[in-house]
């Protein structure tokens, strides 16, 4: 279903399609997350994936026009280069361990020890939650930050738009009133 | 979107519960999946759908731009003093500890709470001010061409 859904935004036309079908996309991914037990990251996907990003893209969309136009080149290359990325990417996941596999690397290294020491240490249920705001707070504090200055980004990119324009209205009538004096 | 009179009766029905599931994932998020980032998410959607649905200035009477560009820094400033503050209590920096020294586990629950309280509000603040920078610059959109 998530290839059929990935064929189906390459070949409709209709932007508003696509930015809804990628919509679909993102809620079937969460399902696969939720099949995997990651929980917390299939809640992410719905909310961030299917929910924020399809307002956006429908934000942008009213901007521009509702249908792409057809490119005059040819796409042989760019699928050749696609079939050898995939190729690639399947060939890496045969080193990969077996799906729920205890010698996994996951299942080896900090994991165990972050969960034999969480109960006593943080007393908190969710592990995730404990991991990523108690043990890894750093990361996460670091996490914010770039959630921070993207926001700050896009308000100077888009906002500031604005202000440039309004400054160079300013000027006109200081010019006007220089060549009265 | 005058004239969709099923949208906006669900809106305004859903919203509050919109907030109240945002709310509930942000501060029950050490017993149930969710925390910080997906509560934000949930909450910025809740001002989103009011905005779409009634009007970007509606939604801005509600939740002014400046509010929401003070709150931005607020979140990431309530996490970083949460670091300072156990510095100043002699532990290292982000350790939770130091809220309650004599419980640690209830420090740790508190820092938990307060850290991902801030994260909510900065996602909270970044998604509607990103709405905000795209709505501000769209021209409204006829009923009739969606």
């Amino acid at each position: 279903m998530l290839a059929a859904t990935a064929f189906a935004v390459i070949r409709t036309r209709s932007l508003f399609a696509t930015v809804m079908l990628s919509g679909v996309f993102s809620f079937l991914s969460a399902l696969l997350f939720v099949t995997l037990d990651a929980v917390d990251v299939a809640f992410t996907e719905a909310a961030v994936g299917a929910g924020i990003s399809t307002v956006l893209m429908l934000g942008t969309l009213s901007l521009t026009s509702r249908f792409e136009t057809p490119s005059p080149r040819s796409s042989f290359v760019p699928f050749i280069v696609v079939c050898v990325t995939g190729a690639a990417l399947v060939y890496g996941t045969l080193d990969m361990p077996n799906f729920g596999s205890p010698d996994a690397p996951a299942q080896t290294h900090v994991g165990p020890d972050y969960l034999a020491r969480m109960p006593h240490e943080v007393g908190v249920p969710n592990a995730v939650t404990a991991i990523l705001a108690s043990y890894r707070g750093f990361d996460t504090l670091g996490e914010t930050a770039v959630v921070f200055a993207a926001g700050i980004g896009v308000m100077l990119l888009i906002s500031g738009l604005r202000r440039r324009r309004r400054d160079e209205d300013l000027p006109e009538p200081d010019h006007d009133r220089k060549e009265q004096v | 979107m005058r004239h969709h009179l099923i949208l906006r009766v669900i809106t305004k029905m859903l919203v509050g519960t919109i907030f109240l599931f945002a709310l509930y994932v942000q501060f029950h998020g050490d017993y149930s999946p969710g925390g910080g980032f997906q509560a934000g998410v949930i909450m910025a959607s809740g001002f989103i759908i009011y905005g779409l649905i009634f009007s970007l200035e509606k939604l801005q009477l509600v939740f002014p731009p400046w509010l929401v560009h003070k709150l931005l820094a607020l979140g990431v400033l309530l996490y970083a003093g949460t670091g300072i503050y156990s510095l100043l209590g002699g532990y290292a920096y982000l350790d939770y500890t130091a809220l309650s020294p004599h419980h640690p586990e209830h420090g740790q629950h508190l820092g938990i709470l307060i850290v991902e309280a801030g994260v909510g509000i900065t996602v909270t603040g970044v998604m509607v001010a990103i709405y905000y920078a795209f709505a501000a610059r769209t021209p409204i959109i006829n009923d009739e061409e969606w």
